[in-house]
């Protein structure tokens, strides 16, 4: 399998020789395919952001190799450019990063940084509008500040998918929203991934949408990887989870609950459309 | 990087200095300043170094910290270098093109650089020993008097409580922007002027809108709390002076007399 993202021995120091030194990473080794879907999830402080961070270069590492696509990107003279076209980085809250006048040149800032074409910085503008589930005629021409909390997410989103990166890391995409502006945005970033196979790393604290989304989770402590597996396989780990501050979805919660009062039921559920499917089943069988 | 800038930061410990009570700590950087101003040769910056010696290993503050506080103005400090070098009339030492060097220029050049470094020194002490909170205490404290003459103390002094709590805030905010932009392929680095300043903008326009955003809600936030102003506002900690207040403030004037001493007598 062809290795997308692999990390080698990642360690991050903040304020190395000074009395503030903190180690925010410690010997960090991961491999991401192409393709996957990767939940990050971590305590405040664990170190998530920290590492996504030096994915696309905002960071050095103290020590240690970050290879994205067979491309070393924390080689001495490694062109930032390049970098930040493979590897997208959607911050948190990243409506608040946006500046221009209208809608379509805010999205075209990163395809126009990368150098491209004037065509084809209107292609990508239009798809990556569309994509984000606005309607490019109606918003291109309208100032980014007098649009919704969520449009305004999504115009900021527009802006990173524009640049068309092969990773695409998102930190917290739905903090601050509505339900409803949650759901669309988590299944556009879904969408996404399925229409163009690109890697995407989702930070978040909702291990509802972790679990409905993902294909494999990776916990972060106190700047270590404390787990790493698919959904199913980090979700059973409750203890450990919940004494690093984390937990797992309500949902399964529920259904441990009905298996400890003696109802035939599995444990190991973790969204909400495969706990209907049990609990009617047992149903039928009563 | 952004982090680095250590002017106006408090520095916490527990120190001597640390413990005066700002309107003395205050008062005395005044007389400090003065007493600066008044050294007209090198051999007084003697009183003065030994004085800001003396102040700084009582503080308990790196020294290596304050140097860094240094390096935001080290532009400055060469340009008053550079202007004093040249610009002084004397003795020519050196011809550089249409610029003489001279013997006084140097002495003139480096008494200046030293004087500001100086300046800078003894006055981030200040806000290095003292947190934000008892700074503007004390500034209130000390403009009380200027009251009945229509200063209106308390309200500058929760401006400057205000503006000193978002210093930080406000560099974190540009950090996580530039960071944000730099994803974007920002380039904030490179270039001639003009296109540095024009890849300010997409820096600018969300910092200002984050900073009114701010103003908006804290000032909703104190409202909602039933904040208005300094009338019949009591403290938690009163301000009380004690012996070693009156102590420092003592040394520091016998600094200021014994310069005064050396220049006019």
């Amino acid at each position: 399998m062809f290795m997308s993202i692999i990390i080698e021995n990642l360690t991050h120091i903040y304020n190395f020789g000074n009395p503030f030194e903190t180690k925010a990473l410690n010997d960090i080794n991961l491999n991401i395919e192409k393709g996957e879907f990767i939940g990050l999830i971590g305590h405040t402080g664990s170190g998530k952001s920290t590492l996504i961070q030096h994915l696309n270069g905002l960071l050095k590492p103290s020590s240690g190799k970050i290879i994205i696509n067979g491309f070393d990107i924390t080689k001495k003279g490694v062109s930032l450019r390049e970098i930040r076209q493979k590897v997208g980085l959607v911050f948190q809250y990243p409506e608040h990063q946006l500046f221009e006048e209208t809608v379509y040149k805010d999205v075209a800032f990163g395809p126009l940084n990368l150098g491209l074409e004037e065509e084809e910085v209107h292609i990508r503008v239009k798809e990556a509008i569309e994509l984000v589930g606005l309607k490019f005629e109606e918003v291109k021409e309208r100032s980014p500040f007098e649009l919704s909390g969520g449009q305004r997410r999504r115009v900021a989103i527009a802006g990173v998918v524009a640049m068309k990166p092969e990773v695409l890391i998102l930190d917290e995409p739905t903090a601050g929203l509505d339900p409803r502006a949650r759901d669309e945005i988590l299944s556009q970033i879904k969408a996404l991934h399925q229409k163009y196979n690109i890697t995407i790393i989702l930070v978040s604290h909702s291990m509802e949408d972790i679990a409905k989304l993902v294909d494999r989770i990776i916990v972060m402590h106190k700047g270590n990887v404390a787990l790493t597996g698919k959904p199913s396989e980090v979700f059973r780990n409750v203890a450990l989870l919940e004494s690093i501050g984390l937990g797992v979805p309500q949902i399964t919660y529920l259904m441990k609950m009905l298996h400890k009062l003696g109802k035939p039921v599995r444990e190991d559920i973790f969204t909400i459309e495969d706990a209907k499917k049990e609990i009617l089943k047992l149903m039928r069988r009563n | 990087m952004l982090r680095d800038i250590t002017i106006g930061q408090y520095y916490p410990a527990a120190s001597a200095i640390h413990r005066l009570d700002p309107r003395v700590k205050i008062l005395s950087t005044f007389v400090y300043m003065i007493a600066l101003f008044v050294v007209k040769n090198f051999v007084d910056y003697t009183y003065i170094l030994v004085f800001l010696g003396a102040s700084i290993f009582l503080s308990k503050v790196p020294f290596s910290y304050m140097i860094k506080g240094l390096k935001p103005l080290f532009l400055i400090i060469t340009l008053t270098f550079g202007i004093n070098i040249f610009m002084t009339k004397g003795e020519v030492l050196y011809q550089l093109g249409p610029l003489d060097i001279t013997k006084e220029g140097i002495s003139q050049a480096v008494f200046m650089a030293t004087r500001l470094i100086l300046l800078i020194i003894g006055t981030s002490l200040l806000t290095l020993t003292t947190s934000p909170i008892n700074l503007t205490d004390g500034i209130e404290k000390l403009l009380n008097p200027f009251k009945k003459v229509g200063v209106p103390a308390h309200e500058l002094a929760m401006m400057m409580t205000i503006a000193l709590r978002f210093i930080p805030t406000l560099l974190e905010e540009t950090d996580k922007i530039m960071k944000a932009q730099m994803a974007r392929g920002a380039d904030f680095e490179s270039g001639n002027i003009l296109k540095r300043a024009k890849s300010l903008v997409p820096l600018l326009v969300p910092l200002f809108i984050s900073a009114f955003r701010r103003a908006d809600e804290l000032a909703m936030a104190m409202e909602a709390r039933c904040y208005r102003g300094g009338e019949n506002r009591t403290r938690m900690r009163e301000l009380s002076l004690h012996t070693r207040d009156f102590i420092a403030f003592i040394v520091t004037i016998f600094v200021l007399v014994a310069v005064l001493v050396n220049r006019f007598a």
